[in-house]
């Protein structure tokens, strides 16, 4: 491989794993806080790339309005996901659900299919993002930069909310302990509905950077980056923020770089994530960040 | 009293049977991608079918019931749809489908229970070969896969071709597959040859590896929702070879998706094409008639083949004299010189129709119909 072609490769690999990132710390931090993997993370991510294709399309939104627009609509969706089909289920075993998430995520995907019908729809791309910054041979879009921007700035946001607030603070301690979080006269659910909130406001902004990379919506377009995404959680150390980044990098990174240096397994790209998975957890069975088993946040 | 209500029992049962008998009807069971991958193509040629039902909704004297099932573009719920279409719904006949994964599901049901089919646009050969039951309306992809190498190698004097396919599609495979054969039986080289899995939507890696190796042409045999982002990924990682793809391109979307980025694209094609020069009288009149019913959008080649099929089913069953599924299976195996919007359609021993490829190119972001090539 040339040095330009591994260039290329590299920034392909850092697109794709910022991607995923993003999308792996709303799973992670939902996890964090109520030990419960929320399965419908990646139809929120889907509902929030057609937020904001109708915003920008159909009410001809400028596009950082419609992005703000998708962003809040979707937590607002994450908010009643969480007071309809979670918060009934709080007593209740943790499977229960775990249950009731993938009842969701079946849900928002055939809500999409009535609602926004199965014809994949192009997204609309602000202009300074489709043209590439061309040097010699390699060619970058700018939006392989913004991604991981974005990324680090959600992640420092999070960080500071989680480490250095109040509700952070009351987030880590349900994570602990929810009855004693409870009696020391914390609103769990206030808190628990700001946690899926803010989840599913990071899914909407993977959902639209998403769709600014790969300008093509589908009603089951969460589906595949979501598994991704939660496999990079669970390689990073699921519940641990910095993990998701991590995972999610290093995700990106093997499927760009295996098919660079073995063209030839190119059909089993989406196998090496798994096979990642499998490798890491035999070593690390709390992945690579994360915390001993009986631990959380 | 007993004797009263045997009497309105009997009224009442010669009532429902004659009112049955009034209203005999052959039922002809329909399945297509209606949503999912396939939806565009699915749906378009249902519109087709269903402009060639308002027209001939009537056989032998009885009404057609034509009963529409969604395959949602996977293979299990293809095998449903046609079950059930035999089992419940007791079809004489079924039309579809768009896509030869479906076909090749539903195709299995079909063969099993004796009910015959004619599909749409599945083109892989192993949809209608070594099976009773199953016809089509479209030419079969090594067919088509050769008329692209040859447009490749004589129109465009290519000399070093890339193939990206997708592995985890039928279509895509074989299709591929014949590609290849061509080209290289027509002297030129395979230079690069990649694969991916329907749903992906990142084909950088893939791509730079392409690129590295400076083909001439690379064939995309994938379906316009991957070929679309494919393109523009290429163009953006600076290909300047010139891309080609199959039927399955054959789409308004791939223009929408691709933009720019579609510009100098060739698909194969089958021969009907609203802006296709020398239109026979049934392309025409077919284009006039869907014009008429559909003022809204314009037809295309899957509506014309949803419209050709419907057009087998109903002569076989005008020939056949009966809605009997064996003797309308007898009767399509001699489909011979039937005139449809898509030329003169003869069935050979396989149940394939012989037809030349049409070759399309987006030109100024519209679809343009270049011409015909006789595959080699």
């Amino acid at each position: 491989m040339t040095f330009e072609l591994f260039i290329q490769n590299f920034f392909n690999a850092l697109t794709v794993g910022s991607l995923y990132a993003l999308i792996a710390i709303g799973y992670t931090m939902v996890y964090g806080i109520l030990r419960f993997i929320n399965f419908a993370h990646g139809d929120v991510f889907m509902v929030g790339a057609y937020f904001i294709f109708f915003g920008a399309a159909t009410f001809a939104l400028p596009w950082p309005l419609a992005a703000v627009a998708a962003i809040v609509g979707s937590a607002a969706l994450g908010i009643i996901v969480d007071r309809i089909a979670y918060r009934p289920l709080r007593e209740a075993p943790r499977i229960s659900a775990l249950i009731s998430a993938i009842g969701v995520s079946f849900l928002l995907e055939n809500l999409g299919l009535v609602i926004f019908t199965g014809l994949p729809r192009p997204a609309v791309q602000p202009e300074w993002m489709v043209n590439p910054i061309i040097l010699g041979n390699i060619r970058i879009l700018p939006i392989s930069f913004i991604v991981p921007l974005v990324t680090a700035v959600l992640v420092m946001g999070l960080l500071w909310l989680v480490y250095r607030t109040r509700p952070g603070l009351a987030m880590r301690a349900i994570s602990r302990d929810i009855e004693t979080t409870r009696l020391m006269g914390v609103s769990i659910d206030r808190i628990i509905a700001l946690t899926f909130g803010l989840g599913s406001a990071l899914a909407a902004a993977a959902g639209i950077m998403w769709a600014m990379r790969y300008p093509q919506i589908h009603p089951f377009m969460g589906v595949m980056p979501g598994f991704k995404a939660f496999i990079a959680a669970v390689v990073g150390g699921i519940g641990s923020i910095q993990g998701a980044v991590l995972g999610g990098v290093l995700l990106g990174t093997v499927e760009i770089m295996a098919v660079a240096f073995y063209p030839e397994l190119s059909g089993y790209r989406d196998a090496f994530a798994f096979v990642l998975l499998i490798v890491i957890l035999l070593f690390r069975p709390t992945g690579l960040l994360g915390e001993k088993l009986d631990d959380k946040i | 009293m007993m004797k009263m209500f045997k009497v309105l029992a009997g009224v009442l049962l010669a009532v429902f049977m004659l009112s049955g008998a009034a209203q005999a009807q052959i039922k002809v069971g329909v399945y297509l991608p209606l949503t999912g991958q396939n939806a565009f193509g699915g749906q378009l040629e249902l519109d087709g079918v269903n402009l060639a039902y308002k027209q001939m909704g009537e056989v032998l004297g009885q009404k057609i019931d034509l009963i529409v099932m969604d395959n949602k573009s996977e293979p299990m719920e293809a095998t449903n749809a046609v079950k059930r279409l035999i089992e419940r719904d007791k079809v004489a006949a079924i039309i579809g489908t768009y896509g030869s994964s479906l076909a090749l599901a539903g195709g299995e049901v079909a063969e099993l229970a004796k009910i015959p089919v004619v599909g749409t646009s599945c083109t892989n050969p192993l949809v209608t070969q070594g099976k009773t039951y199953y016809f089509r309306a479209c030419f079969i992809d090594p067919y088509q896969g050769a008329g692209a190498a040859t447009y490749a190698v004589k129109s465009l004097q290519a000399k070093k071709a890339a193939l990206l396919i997708d592995v985890s599609n039928d279509y895509a495979v074989g299709l591929g597959a014949f590609f290849k054969k061509s080209f290289t039986a027509l002297g030129g080289e395979i230079v690069a040859e990649l694969k991916y899995n329907s749903g992906d939507q990142d084909f950088t890696s893939q791509l730079a590896e392409i690129n590295s190796k400076a083909p001439d042409v690379m064939f995309i045999p994938a379906y316009f929702a991957e070929g679309g982002i494919i393109m523009k990924q290429a163009r953006e990682l600076g290909a300047t070879f010139r891309i080609m793809g199959g039927d399955a391109m054959d789409n308004p979307e791939t223009v929408s998706i691709a933009g720019a980025a579609s510009e100098g694209f060739i698909h194969t094609s089958f021969p009907y094409d609203p802006t296709m020069p020398n239109m026979n009288a049934e392309a025409k009149a077919f284009t006039e008639a869907w014009n008429a019913a559909y003022p809204d959008k314009g037809p295309n080649v899957n509506a014309a083949l949803g419209y050709a099929s419907y057009l087998m089913v109903i002569k076989a069953i005008e020939k056949a004299g009966s809605a009997d599924p064996a003797a309308i299976t007898k009767a399509l195996a001699e489909t011979k010189d039937l005139d449809t919007p898509l030329g003169k359609l003869t069935l050979d021993a396989d149940h394939n129709p012989q037809m030349p490829v049409g070759i399309i190119e987006i030109k100024d972001g519209k679809r343009v119909y270049v011409g015909e090539v006789q595959p080699e």
